[in-house]
């Protein structure tokens, strides 16, 4: 039953993390934390996720490296096209109505999808009226989105994402290459605040038009969905937007009723205006 | 010490998949009682056609993998493009977005190495046909957990190299033809102890 022991560790060592960090690990999907600690105890060469946990607390920059496996990072440009083609066609026609625009990209690891957006609004002509929120837990995930530098070899996917999407123009308009890297246009994060915030316990900040929270609740447990859920639906102006991943749904949490379908296909559901 | 009875049936499959599942699926008998949750290895912008598929050739009811989902006796999940599958311990399944594995994701090793975790020795977990060594590492967990490994015989496999290298992973597995794989299940799927 030594299995049995390390779920009893690593429930212990988010309890730890908790406490010492004011992360709250604990209504994560066990499975997948669980995978990825297994590669933190390679990484710090620890046998045990109890060794793992007395590193944790008493070396300082332990913590910060153990944050990057609890977290997971790993997105595209114009990840699902189709995603990004129905909100080019079909909700900014509705976004359009309003003098100012608030986004929220809530979990966004390196910036990606930032990126993505701000280059659409470019395109739209709705740049200069909207502010883009960033949020994501992991500050050295908010500094690389920040710094908008992506790797080379991944420019080609990106590019081809962004065609895929409707893209008006030219991905290469909006980087420089350089040293292996391409580096995003800083103008495109003009109206963009990059900023720390955890959906498992902090609370609603501003009024939201669109929120794109992709591939983030699958990491949660059901209570921590409907209490995710509902911060984002608080969020929302009545009739505002909710894009989630392509097979996420709200299907089984506690507010599927407040929101529409507004294209099913990709995930993008609209709160009700009664809400 | 007596064995659990089995509960569950993991399958990997990759080059080949759909011609080798479609052997077996249709000769799982009604009332079959195992949940069987499969990972194909798919093109990422492949649209999924495969529970459709794979449902019009067995009466019992397959679906793609939900994430929170609980796990139904006699239900055959396969996992959704772009996504790795994940089995929680108290017996849901949930999805995950992390990198891929060996360039896979749906990664077999992940199904597996999870599967193995929840379901300790009462697992089946079977490496079909294909072409690379995904299932090789999950499959050694699986015996490590105390559960049945299989692997279907590089013979008769379309696509060789993942059966041979799940079996020089794990020596210990059971080889068999899809025939014998299918008969195996049905035993172990119909037995209530």
């Amino acid at each position: 039953m030594t299995d049995r022991i390390v779920d009893l560790e690593i429930r212990l060592l988010l309890e730890a993390v908790f406490e010492q960090f004011h992360y709250d690990f604990r209504g994560y999907s066990m499975a997948s934390i669980k995978r990825r600690l297994h590669q933190a105890l390679a990484h710090f060469r620890c046998d045990t996720v109890s060794e793992l946990q007395s590193r944790v607390l008493h070396e300082a920059d332990a913590f910060p490296q153990l944050l990057s496996y609890l977290t997971v990072q790993v997105s595209e440009l114009f990840r699902d096209p189709a995603y990004f083609k129905t909100l080019r066609e079909q909700v900014l026609p509705h976004l359009r109505t309003y003098p100012s625009l608030k986004i929220w990209v809530a979990g966004c690891g390196d910036g990606e999808e930032v990126y993505s957006l701000a280059i659409m609004l470019r395109e739209e002509g709705l740049e200069d009226r909207t502010l883009i929120y960033g949020t994501d837990v992991n500050p050295r995930a908010l500094k690389k989105a920040e710094a908008g530098v992506y790797a080379a070899d991944r420019i080609p996917l990106f590019t081809r994402n962004h065609q895929l999407s409707g893209g008006k123009s030219s991905l290469s308009d909006y980087y420089t290459a350089a040293y292996g890297g391409a580096a995003f246009d800083k103008s495109l994060t003009r109206n963009v605040v990059f900023s720390d915030h955890s959906l498992v316990s902090d609370a609603v900040f501003a009024e939201m038009h669109l929120i794109s929270c992709r591939n983030v609740l699958i990491y949660f447990d059901r209570p921590l969905q409907n209490r995710a859920v509902e911060l984002m639906k608080q969020s929302l102006i009545r009739r505002g937007f909710l894009g989630l991943g392509a097979r996420e749904t709200l299907r089984f949490t506690e507010h599927a009723e407040a929101f529409t379908d507004f294209a099913r296909d990709v995930r993008i559901y609209q709160k009700r205006g009664d809400q | 010490m007596s064995r659990r009875s089995h509960e569950a049936v993991v399958i990997g499959a990759s080059s080949g998949a759909i011609e080798a599942i479609t052997t077996i699926l249709p000769r799982l008998p009604e009332g079959f009682r195992l949940p069987v949750l499969i990972v194909v290895h798919l093109p990422p912008d492949h649209l999924s056609t495969l529970p459709e598929l794979f449902q019009s050739r067995t009466s019992l009811p397959v679906k793609e993998a939900e994430d929170t989902e609980p796990i139904h006796p006699g239900t055959i999940y396969v996992a959704p493009p772009d996504y790795h599958l994940l089995v929680e311990i108290e017996g849901t399944l949930s999805l995950s977005s992390e990198e891929p594995v060996q360039y896979s994701r749906p990664s077999i090793d992940v199904l597996f190495e999870t599967a193995a975790d929840a379901y300790e020795s009462a697992l089946i977990g079977i490496v079909l046909t294909g072409a690379n060594s995904d299932g090789a590492n999950g499959l050694r967990e699986i015996w490590n957990a105390g559960g049945t490994p299989v692997v279907q015989s590089p013979d008769e496999a379309q696509a060789p190299l993942m059966p041979e290298a799940a079996l020089a992973h794990c020596p210990a597995a059971q080889v068999m033809t899809l025939n014998q794989i299918a008969e195996f299940l049905i035993v172990e799927g119909g037995r209530h102890d």
